[in-house]
């Protein structure tokens, strides 16, 4: 049986790297190695999972140097000769082990204006949405982010300008933007206007390129950037 | 975060890319046809001297510069140096009246 030689980081911001031995399976994801560490190597490693089927978006992690979902992600796609290199994200604290600190990534959600605001009540009725108006359309493009952080990690401007709002954010936003339904519009652009917003992307498109839901959070940003432009010449912003 | 600012400053610099990228092509394309055609320094003086055409010309390649450069190292100085705020923006400020002044110069330069 083929063994993966598998370095998985231990501590915090400080820490080392341990290497274990797993046995190599036929269809093994980088969760299943990480769970056999867990379950039969060393019951003290902390990491974070729920579903395990590419929808909760709390598995992720730095496979081999690139931020993935490690439940979807097969160890035949990653592994460099038998061997993976598994840390948590980057550009979260690491709270022990593989476990980042998502707190940040969420509180610029908020900052990002990142929930509905609706105007109607219980006795209104539905706001008729065509399902193929382009303003539903950009929501559909965006709509199905799991929340997961890759693009996150994987963003060099969140690496260099910390207080930046980060794709995801910024993709939540422009989905709410299209949302006819939503009345927070022009505060929503004020948040996301600015020097931690969407004009510090400089669209190097990492997290285009390693969102595992093949979304475009670059496509989202330049929405807001057009969407804030106009603002700012109809005198809105 | 100053958001009509940022959005103020992202315009210009898009706007500013847009002249500039027509401005380099009859830049260059100038210059090659200027020395390919083996013309002197006194000929090109000659032609654009007095010359409202080319003054007209390179004061808008001029000013599109000292706006463009100065925006563009904006991010740069607070990403890399981790310099922001008003000093930051002062500075950028001079630069920009440093880059119109120096073009500005020279443009007078082959006019008068």
């Amino acid at each position: 049986m083929t063994v993966l030689r598998v370095n998985i980081w231990r501590g915090d911001a400080q820490g080392a790297y341990q290497r274990f031995d797993v046995p190599r399976h036929a269809s093994q994801t980088v969760l299943d190695v990480v769970t056999y560490v867990q379950r039969v190597l060393d019951p003290t490693l902390a990491y974070r999972f729920a579903c395990r089927v590419g929808m909760c978006g709390s598995c992720a992690m730095t496979v081999n140097g690139v931020a993935r979902w490690t439940c979807r992600t097969h160890v035949d796609r990653v592994a460099r000769e038998d061997r993976l290199e598994i840390a948590p994200l980057r550009n979260l604290p690491a709270v022990r082990d593989l476990v980042a600190d998502m707190s940040g990534f969420f509180e610029k959600w908020a900052r990002a204006g990142g929930s509905f605001k609706g105007a109607r009540t219980r006795r209104d009725n539905f706001e008729p949405i065509a399902p193929q108006s382009p303003a539903r359309l950009q929501v559909d493009a965006g709509i199905e982010c799991i929340g997961c952080a890759v693009c996150y990690a994987s963003c060099d401007v969140v690496a260099q300008n910390p207080a930046y709002l980060g794709p995801a954010a910024l993709n939540r936003a422009w989905t709410l933007v299209n949302d006819a339904r939503d009345v927070a519009g022009a505060e929503r652009l004020r948040a996301v206007a600015g020097d931690a917003g969407c004009h510090s992307c400089h669209t190097q498109m990492g997290c285009t390129q390693h969102c595992p839901k093949k979304l475009s959070p670059t496509a989202a940003i330049a929405g807001l950037k057009r969407a804030t432009a106009g603002a700012w010449l109809s005198g809105e912003l | 975060m100053n958001a009509r600012r940022e959005t103020l400053l992202w315009l210009a610099q898009r706007a500013s890319a847009a002249v500039l990228a027509l401005c380099v092509v009859v830049h260059l394309a100038t210059m090659i046809y200027a020395i390919q055609g083996g013309l002197s320094a006194a000929e090109i003086l000659g032609r654009t001297r007095g010359n409202v055409g080319w003054l007209a010309f390179y004061t808008t390649f001029v000013l599109a510069i000292a706006v463009h450069a100065p925006i563009g190292l904006r991010p740069v100085l607070g990403e890399w140096l981790g310099w922001r705020g008003a000093s930051r923006d002062a500075a950028l400020s001079a630069l920009a009246l440093v880059l119109a002044a120096l073009g500005m110069r020279a443009v007078l330069g082959v006019f008068t």
